[in-house]
């Protein structure tokens, strides 16, 4: 089987647009939650979100003209800005920029995202209702449906392989890392663009997830303290935005242009639960065949395992299964396992979250060093795995493994290493 | 310019994101202000909704330059 490397990140968060600002935040400390006043929050259980920090581009703020037309910006949904600014970033790490028509044919996409433009459907239901058909704009299709983010991304950048995306809610954006990662072993493609790309920062998406009773409630006036995943007092996870994307490659495509590579990726795994259309499954034996599966295919034993990049969303359930299925991987090794939940600072990114925590578990290896899980201060159960309570922690990082669990029992894990 | 020429223009800056030096006469939609198919769609609508008409399908495709927009509104709306 052909070996796959990432040789290109990108990416827009709620800490800021670029892997190194939003990197550099995390390391920090730093929370991207706040307080919505975009749009009226005050019959809402859940009025925080972790937002994209839009600006002139400096200082890391998000400037979306840098990466698409403003005409063409209002004709789609944020997610596919996100992905056009993540991809764009992506590309330019790699310095892939194929020209030819073979290069070209080499190259693919596979962005997905959750849901899509649900704030723009939200937006043409209402003008169906108020003024009728005729004023529904011929964009609103395009603009809005999943598979454009690839779309926009092939054209701007001439990528004429493999388009696809991927909808796995929550674990959308492993599922296209990892679905990227075969097309290329098994020779549809060379370099894949893949990642994923959400935008549900509005009043339709947060009104649907506090009624899964999916959402943080209990910190609207304490928007940084909210996400606090394994912490005792966690009340559900806070919406974000933004997209995550890499660039993957053949190891002897990067090797022979002299690529940059940042990791291999050598396991993916995927199970379902068949168990509940939102609840993780009690016994979280679909989290744990899923992790299982990934560190087999990639040859490695759970013990290799330095780091873990915990799907960890800061809901009651979620956490504790996670947890006591990475416990049952490890066995007697937890103790030399880290395991953070990157979540407590950019909060829940849906369809993205899987693509930037598969980038934060790569830059563990670059840096050797581990992001924190921000307010945990009491956690709810005793574990032998270090949690990185508050502060990022220094360490030698060669294996990585990058979980992300959806709604509808869907798991995906990555395993990485340095090459 | 009349008034309704000025509305025109203003919408065709607006949606097709030109710059209004190039909003002339007789600038085709799509050979010289590089509109697409979908974009001549909504220049339509957007004249619709700001003239309160309505344009029908067999109408629209005679809409093709800045000229005939003009043409076509100050005719027919009120």
């Amino acid at each position: 089987m052909r070996r796959v490397v990432v040789t290109g990140l990108g990416m827009v968060t709620p800490l800021g647009s670029g892997v190194e600002t939003t990197w550099s935040r995390l390391i920090a400390g730093d929370s991207g939650a706040s307080q919505v006043t975009a749009f009226d929050v005050s019959d809402l259980a859940c009025r925080i979100a972790c937002s994209v920090p839009f600006g002139d581009g400096n200082d890391g703020t998000f400037n979306p003209d840098q990466w698409m037309e403003a005409k063409e910006q209002r004709k789609v949904d944020p997610f596919i800005v996100y992905a056009m600014a993540a991809a764009g970033q992506a590309l330019d790490d790699a310095d892939w920029h194929p020209t030819s028509h073979e290069d070209q044919c080499a190259t693919g996409v596979m962005i997905g995202s959750g849901i899509g433009g649900i704030g723009g459907i939200y937006d043409a239901s209402v003008t169906l209702h108020d003024k009728g058909p005729r004023r529904i704009s011929p964009f609103f299709i395009p603009g809005r449906i999943i598979n454009l983010a690839s779309g926009q991304v092939s054209i701007a950048h001439g990528l004429k392989g493999p388009n696809h995306a991927v909808v796995t809610a929550c674990s959308t954006g492993a599922h296209a890392i990892g679905d990227a990662a075969r097309l290329i072993q098994f020779g549809d493609a060379d370099v894949m663009v893949a990642g994923g790309a959400e935008s549900p920062v509005n009043r339709l998406a947060l009104a649907g997830f506090a009624a899964c009773r999916a959402l943080s409630t209990g910190f609207n006036d304490e928007p940084a303290k909210a996400s606090r995943p394994y912490d005792k007092d966690r009340d559900g996870f806070v919406m974000g935005e933004g997209a995550g994307v890499v660039v993957l490659e053949e190891y002897e495509h990067a090797k022979a242009r002299g690529a940059r590579i940042y990791a291999e990726v050598v396991g993916y795994g995927l199970t379902g639960d068949a168990y509940h259309i939102t609840s993780p499954a009690p016994d979280g034996d679909g989290a744990f065949r899923c992790m299982s599966a990934a560190v087999k295919r990639a040859g490695l034993q759970p013990s290799d395992i330095d780091y873990i990049n915990a799907h960890g969303t800061s809901t009651p359930m979620g956490d504790e299964l996670e947890l006591k299925a990475v416990e049952r991987l490890l066995g007697g090794h937890a103790g030399k396992a880290a395991m953070s939940s990157t979540k407590s600072a950019v909060g829940h990114l849906l369809g993205a979250a899987g693509a930037i925590e598969a980038i934060f578990s790569v830059l563990t290896i670059r840096d050797g060093v581990m992001p924190p899980t921000l307010n945990l201060d009491t956690p709810s159960v005793e574990t032998a795995i270090d949690l990185v309570p508050h502060e990022a922690k220094r360490k030698q990082v060669d294996v990585v493994l990058s979980n992300s669990f959806g709604f509808g029992g869907t798991n995906a894990s990555l395993v990485m290493r340095r090459v | 310019m009349s008034d309704i020429a000025e509305r025109v223009k203003k919408i065709v800056v607006e949606h097709l994101g030109v710059e209004p030096e190039k909003v002339v006469e007789g600038a085709n939609f799509i050979d010289d202000l590089g509109a697409d198919s979908l974009d001549t769609v909504e220049l339509v609508m957007a004249f619709e909704e700001e003239f309160n008409v309505e344009i029908p399908d067999d109408a629209a495709e005679t809409i093709q330059t800045v000229g005939d927009a003009v043409k076509f509104l100050e005719k027919n709306s009120a």
